[in-house]
């Protein structure tokens, strides 16, 4: 038994966001994976439930007029994976939708819930890091977007306030056309485990030249992160065994990895300079370049 | 909502359609075991690692353990319980035996139902045992060492 006191079915999106406004101490619940955990080891906060689990509303993955590809909050990473415009368009994203836990998991378990949960570790913010992705936060009467990057204020705690709810993922043309990724999940072992790094690159080529840079990390400090100095310091150079050896070395810079149980932050370190290498090597080779 | 924490639901459990007034409290996985008597599905980690408690949801894989069972409302559960027909079991459950996929039994409830929808999605196509050991990646098991499973997979999914 879960230690329930109080739990509402919402029956849509706008009906989600009332019931909030009226149980100021409920907290939302869409697949449970990490909710549900929480109340059974008697983590306080989470026995007044509003249940968005299955919302078809917010269960979506498309493509506007725009071009802007969005997906709804509610969707679940096997949908992720299996969906055509990602497959197509955004394929390291991809890639870290199938690096989350394992397939019962997957089957349920949200991309939205992964962001507002505001671990670092999280396998699908760090790419939504990379690629610049935009939230769309509902509440009654106003909508507001934000990018990503400002989204998480630390560990655990995320820019939502009371009766807000993450709706959709707004991946702009800007981001991904013409962008080739890869993220890169380093942890103990390849499934139901949690990132001891995760590196997500994104990148444009344009005659050789690192035309654009995106490189992102889970685990890497207290939130997920971009490391815009590194960024800022490698594009529009040529693209060269020595630019992977650049980038390894400027990343160190840009990051803040500490001790846990998992890993010492000496590793750490070591792991975000190799893998900032491998990735970028991976996504440049998507790009058609070899090296 | 004046329900004093229990709720009516109505779901398909193996095929026959069931209505249950159940606390709302429980995890799937308690309705199965302690209400239906369905004990096949086993609590392992109780926390979504192990998949000791797999079971199919309108034709998908989830850890009943950390399903809320009013979830369940309006929804076809398939179970172990329900594989076998007619007393004859089903391709999958035939292969563990055939193979020896099975020591102590714990996990292979769970594991014969990740099987079963790894089969019914890949049906008529070739796979590739790394896809194989992906599908079966939320499934523990501490006795087999895994091959005995794969090769059973392998088998179930021959046509």
């Amino acid at each position: 038994m879960f230690d329930l006191k109080k739990h509402i079915k919402a029956t849509c999106l706008d009906d989600a966001i009332a019931l909030l406004i009226e149980n100021p101490n409920a907290r939302l619940i869409a697949g449970g994976t990490d909710v549900l955990i929480k109340l059974r080891h008697g983590k306080k906060g989470y026995s007044e439930l509003i249940d968005i689990n299955g919302l078809e509303e917010l269960r979506f993955i498309k493509q506007d007029k725009q071009n802007n590809i969005l997906i709804g909050s509610g969707t679940v990473f096997s949908d992720i994976i299996q969906s055509d415009i990602i497959k197509k368009h955004i394929p390291m994203l991809s890639d870290a939708a199938q690096s989350v836990g394992g397939p019962q998991i997957r089957n349920v378990a949200t991309i939205g819930g992964n962001i507002c949960n505001g671990v670092t570790s999280a396998d699908s913010a760090s790419s939504l890091f990379s690629l610049n992705a935009v939230l769309v936060v509902k509440t009654q009467g106003a909508i507001r977007e934000i990018p990503i990057s400002d989204f998480y204020l630390g560990p655990g705690k995320v820019d939502l306030k009371k009766g807000e709810i993450l709706t959709t993922i707004i991946i702009r043309p800007d981001d991904y056309m013409g962008s080739f990724g890869y993220y890169y999940k380093y942890a103990m072992r390849n499934a139901m485990d949690i990132a001891t790094i995760g590196c997500a690159v994104c990148l444009k080529v344009k005659h050789h030249i690192l035309a654009d840079f995106r490189i992102a990390y889970g685990v890497a400090g207290p939130v997920p992160i971009r490391c815009l100095k590194t960024e800022k310091s490698v594009t529009n150079k040529k693209i060269t065994l020595k630019l992977l050896d650049d980038i390894s070395r400027f990343v160190a810079h840009d990051v803040s990895p500490r001790t846990s149980w998992r890993a010492t932050k000496e590793f750490r370190m070591n792991i975000i300079c190799e893998l900032s290498k491998r990735a970028t090597k991976k996504a440049l080779n998507r790009a058609g370049e070899g090296l | 909502m004046t329900d004093q924490g229990f709720r009516e639901i109505i779901f398909s459990i193996n095929g026959k359609q069931r209505t249950l007034y159940i606390d709302i409290r429980s995890s799937l996985l308690e309705v199965l075991r302690n209400e239906l008597g369905l004990t096949g599905a086993k609590e392992g980690c109780g926390v979504g690692e192990c998949g000791a408690c797999s079971v199919l949801v309108d034709d998908v894989l989830v850890d009943s353990c950390i399903y809320l069972a009013i979830w369940a409302d309006g929804k076809a559960i398939r179970t172990i319980e329900g594989e076998a027909k007619k007393g004859k079991l089903s391709k999958v459950q035939q292969s563990y035996v055939k193979e020896g996929a099975v020591q102590c039994g714990f996990c292979t409830p769970g594991f014969i139902m990740a099987s079963t929808s790894f089969t019914e999605k890949n049906k008529g196509e070739s796979v590739t045992e790394d896809e194989i050991r992906k599908a079966h990646a939320g499934n523990l098991c501490r006795c087999t060492g895994y091959q005995n499973i794969l090769k059973a997979v392998e088998k179930s999914i021959e046509p």
